[in-house]
Order: structure tokens, then sequence, then C-alpha cells
């Protein structure tokens, strides 16, 4: 006496329930929600769209940049903007709307190498500290916290004055920048990972995996890591943010490229004792950083959210 | 007619909720989770809603608080507390509901009080907020602390909550709920995380004060031995409706709706065990949150379903005094077919003049801990034979997790042996043998966290028996095929990963994994607390198929008497890290028993709700960091002897064969006291 249309249970033993039926909510769905809902954020495409146009910038710049951004042509000295040239002529006369498009290179070669060390350096510390715990973690952490307390610029400026030593002046080759920059942020990945590995380390996955006798190097990294990510890459993302910044600030204070190099922070150096005459020549170097630094933070703000929902 | 009716209509509800409905916005779907439900509370009536996880219980009082997450709304419907239409609140008369009408006491005290104040600032506060002064309100939060039978007042309101036990905290926050005089109070598994003597106390104090201050309660719970207890009335919720509601002896006894009947076949209880027969199951699943679902909510899973049933949404059938049951079949519910066979359980024969799997001599295992050294297991001393199962019982603290962990190596022990099949195991898991480690697994309390939710089932199965069974290739993958299988999981489960699964389903994961290397001994340490009764019962049921088959010994950890009653062939009671008594699982739970285990059985709700006295437990479980001296269990014993409790620790002798006991009073006068029949 059963309608076709009723729904029948499948054979079931012993109550084994099938699969879970959930067309609602499948890993697939799920990731691809996530990722419907990264991409639908306005904060994320704006800053997905300026951090494209810089990465465009510095891998094709200078074939697209109407003027020559290196050689001088001495026309007119701190010209200000025209249609011609929106962003006006610096101090030798040459294109600025340029020399910061043709900028963005010397900055993106170093920062996500940078981030990138910063954060894998990182990663294994903090995976070290959280998982060992005991002396470990107390000895890094102090060392961490000994790193910490030194303020960035001054530490790099130390770090790179020394390995200058020796040498003509104080021009410093994008590995050095990489690796300085990479360094002075491992202290601060390494604690964020360290607190995400703690709160995994104690999940019962973990003493599962002791108990079929799993080292501790493959409880790390492929039991831990896959489920520490999260943290991981919103930690990566905000970082890059710093390291735009960290670039702009080292190569402002003289290490990093020299002239006639069009790197935003040296065009602010090279130019900032005249800004009452000519602010262009300033003011839109500063404002490319700002926009990159802001671009990246922008798309932190959203992955984070996303992560945390 | 209208002036004669409104003359003699009752006083407003305490409750009264109609047409309810409720839905979550997920990942931009609306999904409804309540679906119409209505009931009214009485003045002064006590109230209980069961139902397993997901049902929409919580969601409801929620909804009567108005306190439902951001994404949830109620679309249709009206509720109303003492006559006030709840959902028309808006900013200060919300607060001022909040404030005066209405209660709610949520499952975990520890979260539901801000740990950086004091309890005394906490308290005095929701006096505060009614315009009391300050010494007015700090005379009214000792009184009101006294009024939970908390003796200690003056110290508690100076004491931080974390320095409170659980059923103290519970107490505080009883106290506070009760503060205002309510109309209402709102209790959401207000035990669920208490032991059971605990839950005991703190059940019976709130049946007294509801006496005192006649107040309505909405007592929310899956526990129905716990209900049964608490409540007049009980509504059962399926999927976001009331399939049944009456009184709650009645539905109890008598159930009408074939989910009720199911529900309460799950549970082991009146003394059932393993080798009398298999526990009956619910098939399927409660479909998921905001599915759509057929006429009859229950149509997938119910045995009795016909075609009527998907097309033609059932009424409220009344099946007697103020019952109703929304079944077309109501009549048949308790003819409901079982969904597992009835047939008892081939057990693997125990040969106790064999040599036996497990040894433990003398463990013991000392932590230090800031300054201090907590000796969570004292010399701790047990065999145990191939196939069988040793359950472990006692209130948190008192070492039973300890005990598993130091056997299994997770835990170093501090002194003590362990032997499997003679051999002396090393005190660190790093130091075992992979035969050793092999030898012993655990199914873990939560399948949630035992499984890596970034791995597939697939991936955990063939890494474990390359680790333990020492199989690769091909044939790791027709083993975990076997494994699933023999778990009943479908094979397609191999590619699934935690996140697709059910807790059940991740629960029978995490026991393939145990049973791939061809285990021993499994140390199952509370494996179904965290499930609900219907999948409960088919874990349990597969447990024990699955030690019919391979001859593994179990160590079986619960705080659920029941369950253990129902699955173990010997019982090991522990207090404060000692033995207090071990003996066939039928010895220990019917007299003479140790006053301890006395104690933990009387405090057990039934379902049945057969009113022996209860045994109630002074206080909470004493630190392991300064034990008490003589026996242990002297400073809260229901049958205190005298001085020599104080003063001298008992052994732990064998007062009947296979039976052992640690106290002074003779076995006999323990008969005597606990009304057992003399022997013979």
């Amino acid at each position: 006496m059963i309608g076709d249309n009723v729904p029948r249970l499948p054979v079931v033993v012993d109550g084994a329930p099938p699969l879970a039926q959930q067309p609602l909510d499948t890993p697939q769905r799920i990731r691809r929600e996530t990722l419907r809902q990264i991409l639908r954020s306005r904060t994320f495409i704006v800053g997905a769209i300026v951090t494209l146009f810089w990465i465009v910038c510095a891998l094709f710049g200078s074939h697209i940049v109407p003027y020559d951004p290196i050689n001088d042509s001495f026309t007119a000295s701190y010209h200000a903007p025209t249609w011609a040239h929106p962003f006006g002529m610096d101090r030798v006369g040459r294109d600025i709307f340029s020399r910061v498009l043709v900028g963005a290179r010397s900055v993106m070669e170093v920062a996500p190498a940078a981030t990138l060390v910063g954060v894998s350096l990182g990663s294994i510390l903090g995976l070290l500290m959280g998982y060992f715990g005991s002396w470990i973690d107390n000895f890094v952490g102090r060392v961490v916290d000994a790193v910490l307390a030194v303020p960035f610029i001054v530490l790099a400026i130390l770090v790179l004055t020394a390995l200058s030593a020796g040498s003509e002046g104080i021009s410093v080759s994008p590995a050095k920048l990489i690796m300085v920059i990479g360094i002075a942020f491992t202290p601060i990945v390494a604690r964020t990972v360290r607190s995400a590995v703690l709160a995994e380390r104690d999940l019962d996955y973990v003493q599962a995996a002791k108990l079929r006798g799993e080292r501790p190097p493959y409880v790390m990294l492929v039991e831990i890591l896959p489920n520490v990510m999260g943290p991981i890459v919103v930690e990566a993302t905000v970082r890059l943010g710093y390291a735009v910044f960290a670039v702009a600030t080292l190569a402002f204070v003289g290490y990093g490229p020299q002239p006639p190099s069009p790197d935003w922070g040296l065009q602010i150096a090279d130019q900032y004792a005249d800004v009452t005459l000519a602010w262009w020549a300033v003011v839109f170097p500063a404002l490319a950083i700002a926009s990159l630094v802001v671009a990246i933070n922008l798309i932190a703000d959203t992955i984070q959210q996303v992560l945390d929902t | 007619m209208s002036e004669a009716a409104q003359v003699i209509a009752p006083a407003a509800a305490a409750l009264s909720m109609r047409d309810v409905e409720i839905v979550y916005r997920v990942r931009g779907i609306d999904r409804e989770v309540v679906r119409g439900i209505s009931f009214d509370i009485g003045r002064q009536e006590s109230y209980g809603l069961v139902g397993e996880s997901g049902c929409g219980k919580s969601t409801a009082a929620l909804s009567i608080v108005r306190y439902l997450p951001r994404n949830g709304r109620v679309t249709a419907g009206s509720i109303e507390v003492a006559g006030q239409n709840v959902l028309a609140l808006r900013g200060e008369s919300l607060r001022r509901y909040r404030r005066d009408a209405v209660s709610m006491v949520y499952q975990n005290p520890g979260s539901a009080l801000n740990p950086s104040l004091r309890v005394g600032r906490q308290l005095t506060e929701v006096f505060a907020l009614r315009g009391a002064s300050r010494p007015e309100a700090r005379e009214r939060s000792l009184a009101a602390l006294h009024e939970v039978h908390i003796a200690d007042a003056e110290s508690v309101l100076r004491r931080y909550p974390h320095q409170l036990s659980g059923g103290m905290q519970q107490r505080v926050v009883i106290a506070m709920a009760l503060a205002t005089n309510p109309s209402l109070l709102i209790l959401d598994e207000p035990t669920t995380g208490l032991d059971a003597t605990v839950e005991a106390e703190v059940l019976e104090l709130i049946r007294e004060l509801q006496q005192r201050h006649s107040t309505a309660l909405l007592f929310i719970s899956h526990n129905l031995g716990v209900i049964r207890k608490m409540c007049e009335r009980i509504g059962v919720l399926y999927a976001g409706e009331l399939v049944e509601q009456g009184p709650g002896e009645e539905i109890l006894a008598n159930p009408r709706h074939p989910y009720t009947v199911g529900l309460l076949r799950c549970i082991p209880r009146g003394g059932l065990r393993k080798d009398r027969g298999k526990l009956d199951t619910i098939p399927g699943f409660l479909p998921p949150i905001g599915a759509d679902l057929p006429a009859c909510v229950y149509v997938h899973r119910c045995a009795l379903a016909e075609e009527i049933c998907s097309k033609e949404k059932p009424a409220d059938h009344d099946v007697g005094t103020e019952h109703t049951s929304r079944c077309h079949f109501h009549e048949l519910a308790q003819q409901l077919p079982r969904a597992t066979a009835d047939v008892p359980v081939e057990g693997p024969g125990i040969d106790r003049a064999a040599m036996p799997l497990l040894e433990l001599g003398e463990l013991t295992k000392t932590f230090h801990q800031d300054g201090h050294s907590i000796r969570a297991l004292s010399g701790v001393s047990a065999l145990l034979w191939p196939g069988e199962t040793l359950g472990l019982v006692g209130e948190s603290g008192s070492g039973k997790t300890t005990l598993a962990r130091t056997l299994l190596g997770i835990v170093e022990s501090t002194s003590g042996t362990v032997e499997v099949d003679g051999r002396t195991l090393p005190a660190r898991l790093a130091d075992r043998s992979a035969r050793d480690v092999a030898a012993l697994q655990i199914v873990f309390q939560n399948p949630d966290s035992a499984l890596n939710r970034r791995h597939t089932v697939r991936r955990m199965l063939k890494r474990t028996l390359a680790k333990l069974a020492g199989v690769g290739g091909r044939e790791a993958e027709d083993r975990a095929q076997e494994l699933v299988d023999a778990v009943r999981l479908p094979e397609r489960a191999l590619s699934a990963r935690p996140t697709g699964l059910s807790g059940g389903q991740k629960q029978r994961v995490a026991i393939a994994r145990a049973f791939a290397g061809k285990p021993r001994l499994v140390v199952c340490d509370e494996p179904t607390s965290a499930l609900d009764v219907s999948v409960q019962a088919a874990i349990l049921n597969l447990l024990v198929d699955l030690q019919g088959k391979e001859q593994t010994s179990y160590v079986f950890i619960s705080h659920d008497l029941g369950v253990v009653r129902y699955l173990s062939d010997r019982i090991a009671v522990l207090y404060l890290g000692r033995l207090m008594e071990l003996g066939p699982a039928e010895t220990v739970f019917g007299p003479p028993h140790h006053p301890y285990t006395e104690a933990l059985l009387s405090a057990v709700p039934t379902i049945e709700g057969e009113q022996r006295p209860r045994i109630s437990l002074v206080g909470d479980i004493p630190s392991a960091a300064d034990p008490p001296t003589g026996c242990v269990f002297h400073t809260r014993c229901p049958r205190f002897l005298g001085t020599i409790c104080e003063t001298e620790e008992p052994p732990l002798v064998e007062v009947e064969p296979q039976h052992a006991m640690r106290c002074h009073i003779p076995v006999d006068e323990l008969r005597r006291l606990q009304g057992a029949e003399p022997p013979g």
C-alpha cells in the first residue's frame, strides 16, 4: 500500500544512515559561497582593482608610460600638472606620471617576496613554539619579544648598515631588503601562528596521530598546518601591506634603489624639501604608496571577515 | 455571553506561543527552523521541550527572550508572556521586559558569568538595576545565595566565577535569574554539563524555588529522565514542529507519535544489557535545517508512513486528556516495527581462566602544578580479559580520563605498570613499539575534534593502516573499504571530509580508525555523550557487534550509567583517583554497593520515574591536590561510620567472589542498609 510518491527509506541496516543528504551545504557549496562572498564584497573589489593596477604597472610599466621615466629632458623644472603631464614634472623635468607608474616595480619586487620569507619563517617558528611549548616556546618567545621591542625601522637600518659595511655607499640590493624585511616580520607572524597552533594542539586528532606513531614533523606539517592556514593567509595579506610601507620607508631614508630610479620612496626623499614649491612632486608618489597599502588592507579585511563568519 | 466569558477567562498564561515560525538566513538562504509551534504554559506550570539537537528547541527559547542571533527572525505567529506581546517590544520596553518578566539560564554557567568580575558585583547589579540601594542590593544578594543553598554566601560574593565549581556557578546563575521574580523562567539544558550527583541537587533546587516563587518554567532538555522529573507537561519537537504534547508521565508511559516511541526505545534503560538484546534505533536523519519537508515532517524516518502521510498534513489528534499527537496513525504508534532486529548479541566468550589481556599494577599518576602535586590516579590495579568490557564510572575529577590516557601512554604514569599480553609497556607513548601502539587505541568523546577536518576519510584510514598495520597501496584501499563497510558507512564516505558527515558518521569513522590496526583494546572515552540518543543507540550496537567479531576488549568511560550498564561486563567505580568498587556489572548495580556507587545510582533521574529515596551527596568532589585523610570519600559519605573513616584508609577487599570494595562498613551491614535481600 505504499504510494509511488512516498519517499521510502533506503534499506538501512541497524540504523546506519545513508550519507548526509545535505544539498544545501556540501563542502563545494560552502567553498563556492565563501568565494562568492569575497567577490561580492565591494571593499574587496576596490582593493583588488587597485592592487591589480599596480601589478600591471610593475610588470609592463616601462612599455606603457608616455615619457621616459629615467632620463631627464631639462625642459622645465617643476612644471605644474598639465593635460600632457597630469602629475606635473620633477626638478629635472621628468614626467612624474610616468615615474610613478614605473616606480611600482621596485616595491613589487621586494614586498611580496619579503612577505613570503616572513610568513614562511614565522609559520615554522610558530608551529614549533605552539606544538612543543615548554622551553622552546619560552626561549623563542623571549627572542621574539626582544626583536619586537626594537622599532622596525631602527632594526632594519642597523642590519642593512651592518650588511653594507665596507662597500661603497649604502646601495642595498633587493635580495638584502627581502631578507631584512622578511626576518623583521618573522616574530609577529610566529606569534599569530603560535596562538592558532595552541588551539589545535590539544584537539583529539593530534592525539590520534600520535597514537598511530606519527613523528612531530608529520604532525606539525600534515595534521596541524592545514588547519591553521586561515590565520596564516590573513596574516600574510596584512604583512604584505606593511611590507609595501616598509620598502617605501627604507627607500625614503636611503636604503634601497638609488637615483635615478623612479622608486616611490626615493622620489619623495629627493623632493620633499621642495614640497612648498612643487607639491605634486611629493604628493603623487605618496598617494601611490598609500593607494597600494590601503588596497591590500582592504583585501585583508575582506578575507578576515569571510573566514571569521 | 461575552461578558460571562470575560469574567471566567483565566488570567493570561505565563507563556503563550501561537503558530510561531522562525527562520535563519544562512549563506543567502532563509532556512526555516521553527515551523509553526503553539503551546501555552500556565502560571506556576512547568513545561518541558524535548527533541534531538537541531530540532529548534533553543531557537524557540531565544525567540521568547528576543535574543535570536542576528540572522534569525520570527516570520509569523505571536509570543505572549504574561499577556504582553513580546514581538512588539522595542528599545526601553524590551529592556524592561527582559528585566522584569522573563529570565533565562543557559547550559554553560561558566560562560554565563563574566569571568573578570566578582560574583558579588554581578549579583548585586541585578538588584541595583531594579532600583535597590547598594547596601540593600548586597543584603538581597546574600539572601538570594542562601536561597540557592550556598552556605558560605559572604565568601562566594567575594570570589570570581572560575573559583567556583560548575554546580556552584549554576546556582549563582539561578539565583540571578530568580532575583527579579520573573513570571517565566527558561532553562536551556541547565544541568547538561554537570555530574549526575550535582545535577540531582540543582534539579531539586529548581523545583523548590519554582514552588516558592510560583514561577512558570520552560525546561529544555534532551534528557527524558530529567524532563520526566521536572515537568508536568511535555512537548516533543521534531524538525521545528511539535509532534506530540501532553502530560509528562502519560507521554513517556504511553507515547502516541512514532518519533516519541522511537526515541524512548533508543535509550538503554531498565537494566537492559547487551546480552539481552540490541537497542532499537531510528533510521535516517533529521532533515537538514531549511529543507523542504513533506506534509508530515517525520515521514522519511517513519516505518508506519503511508501515502497519505506525504500528501496530507496530520492534524493534532486528541489521544488523551490534553494529549495530542500529530500523526495519522497515532493509534498504531506503539506497534511501530523495530528498526533493528531484537536479537541478543553474540558476545565473545570471556575466559577468565586464560591470561588477562591487560594488567594494571598500582598505576599512579601525579601531576605537578604551581607547586602542588595533584594525585590524579592512586594505585589502580585491575585486570581485563580478551573480549571483555570494563566500564569506568565516577564524577568528573575522579580520574577516569587520566586512567585511560595513562594506559594509552598519552599521559606518562608516575609509577606502576601497564602490561598487555604479559609484556610490560613503557610509560611513554613515544617509547612503545609499533605493535604496542597498535594494540591500544581510543575512540574520543568529541567526533568533531577527533578527526582532522582537512583530511578525507580515505586519507585518515589509509595513513592509519600504513602506520599500524603496515599495509599500503592497493591493499590499503581494499582494507579502507572493508573498514568503512564494517562501521556501516557507504563507500562514498571514503571521499568525504568530516564537514560533510553528521556527528554519528564522524564517530563511525573514528571507530573505523581505531579498529584499523586490529587493536587488542579500545578505550571508549564517552563516545556517545556528544551524540543524540538515536545515534547513540546505533553506535552502541556497532561497538557491541565489532567486539563480537574481533574479540576486542573495551575500557568504556561514561557518565551515563544506563549506557555503562548496557555495555559493560565489569564495572570499576573511581573516586579521587582510587578504585572504590570493582565487580561484575550486575553486582555493582545491585546492592550491596559501595556508598559512593549507591549515591551515584540514586542521583540519576529515570524515565520510569521510580521514586526511590535519593541519597544526596553533600558538596563537590574534593580537590585531588589535598585529598581528605582516611577514606577519601568520608567528607561526603552518606553512610559515614565514625572516626575510623577519617583516620584510616580502607583497603580494597574482595567482599564477594570477583567483587571488591573499599569501605570500612562490613558488606552484610551494607546489604542490610541498602535493603537488599539476604544472599541465598
